[in-house]
């Protein structure tokens, strides 16, 4: 997922050129990672603006605000195929977004290549679980679960049709 | 700490607080250091906040149940600060954006701080209103 990055343990000396060379300036190991990184924090971020202010303004503006948050608001929004795109793509774009932010707050502040390197691997490792996690809960939530909460697309279990009585 | 690149003061009596720089202590340093504090703190609600809706798939009385921790009035002021973060991670971001890509950023960047923070201003008290009403009178 990175860029070559320093790991503990590993040899950094340069190695010794045969004389009279050539120079190259771009080396087999220089990528244009991090520059696609930082375009992307640009771009995901003008996305964001837009999911997460949609987000917070139907959930928490319309309504009852905060209080109309429960089991079946949440089954009514994820019921349409629009929601659950609305909420996939603010739920990777953002933690991509802000996994990559933690990353540079790391290299930052971390001094010892160790502790850098283990802030990041924890980093990656809740980042994919979280990510893994809250695609699985959009994609296999069943709106129609709860007997307790019935919508209208939900259709009764007496009325699905069968094919065991054809002549009925 | 670091070594300071601005000469000593010529008379210690005459200047007392070094001149600074274009960058530290001003706009452009305090942006950068709300944009990290505020994306630092979004980041780490975001965890919490796909794994307290991922119990949606457990069972309705238990998503209710822990999405009615939000409802209450301390969370409610917890939330106008979470907001309050988003709103102006946003607008530095597009800032941020303006000073890369914008000819005249640079330029700008101060004017374009104070107009984040108007913007900001502009945006959270109607949200604050609305919000704060219907946490504490519900």
């Amino acid at each position: 997922m990175s860029a070559p990055e320093q790991t503990p343990g590993a040899d950094y000396s340069p190695a010794l050129e045969a004389p009279r060379s050539p120079y190259r300036r771009n080396r087999s190991t220089r990528t244009n990672w991090e520059l696609y990184g930082w375009l992307f924090m640009r771009m995901s971020g003008l996305a964001l603006i837009v999911l997460v202010f949609g987000h917070l303004f139907v959930n928490l503006m319309t309504g009852e605000g905060i209080h109309q948050v429960d089991w079946g608001f949440v089954a009514g929004k994820w019921a349409s195929p629009f929601w659950q795109t609305w909420d996939l793509l603010m739920l990777w774009l953002a933690m991509l977004h802000g996994a990559n932010g933690v990353r540079t707050v790391i290299n930052d502040y971390a001094e010892r290549d160790a502790t850098r390197f283990w802030l990041k691997m924890a980093l990656y490792l809740a980042t994919v679980v979280v990510i893994v996690v809250g695609t699985l809960v959009i994609f296999t939530f069943d709106p129609c679960s709860s007997p307790a909460h019935q919508f209208s697309f939900c259709a009764p279990v007496d009325d699905v049709p069968t094919v065991t009585s054809p002549g009925s | 700490m670091a070594t300071s690149l601005t000469p000593p003061p010529q008379g210690a009596k005459t200047r007392i607080k070094p001149p600074g720089t274009l960058y530290r202590g001003r706009e452009g340093m305090w942006s950068w250091v709300m944009h990290r504090i505020s994306g630092v703190l979004i980041f780490f609600f975001l965890f919490v906040h796909v794994l307290d809706t991922a119990t949606v798939r457990i069972s309705p009385e238990v998503y209710d149940g822990v999405i009615a921790q939000y409802k209450n009035p301390v969370m409610g002021l917890g939330e106008s600060g979470l907001v309050g973060a988003v709103v102006f991670h946003a607008l530095n971001g597009v800032r941020i954006i303006l000073v890369d890509f914008w000819g005249k950023g640079t330029r700008h960047q101060r004017a374009m701080f104070w107009t984040v923070v108007g913007l900001w201003v502009a945006i959270m008290v109607p949200f604050l209103v609305r919000h704060l009403t219907i946490v504490f009178t519900h």
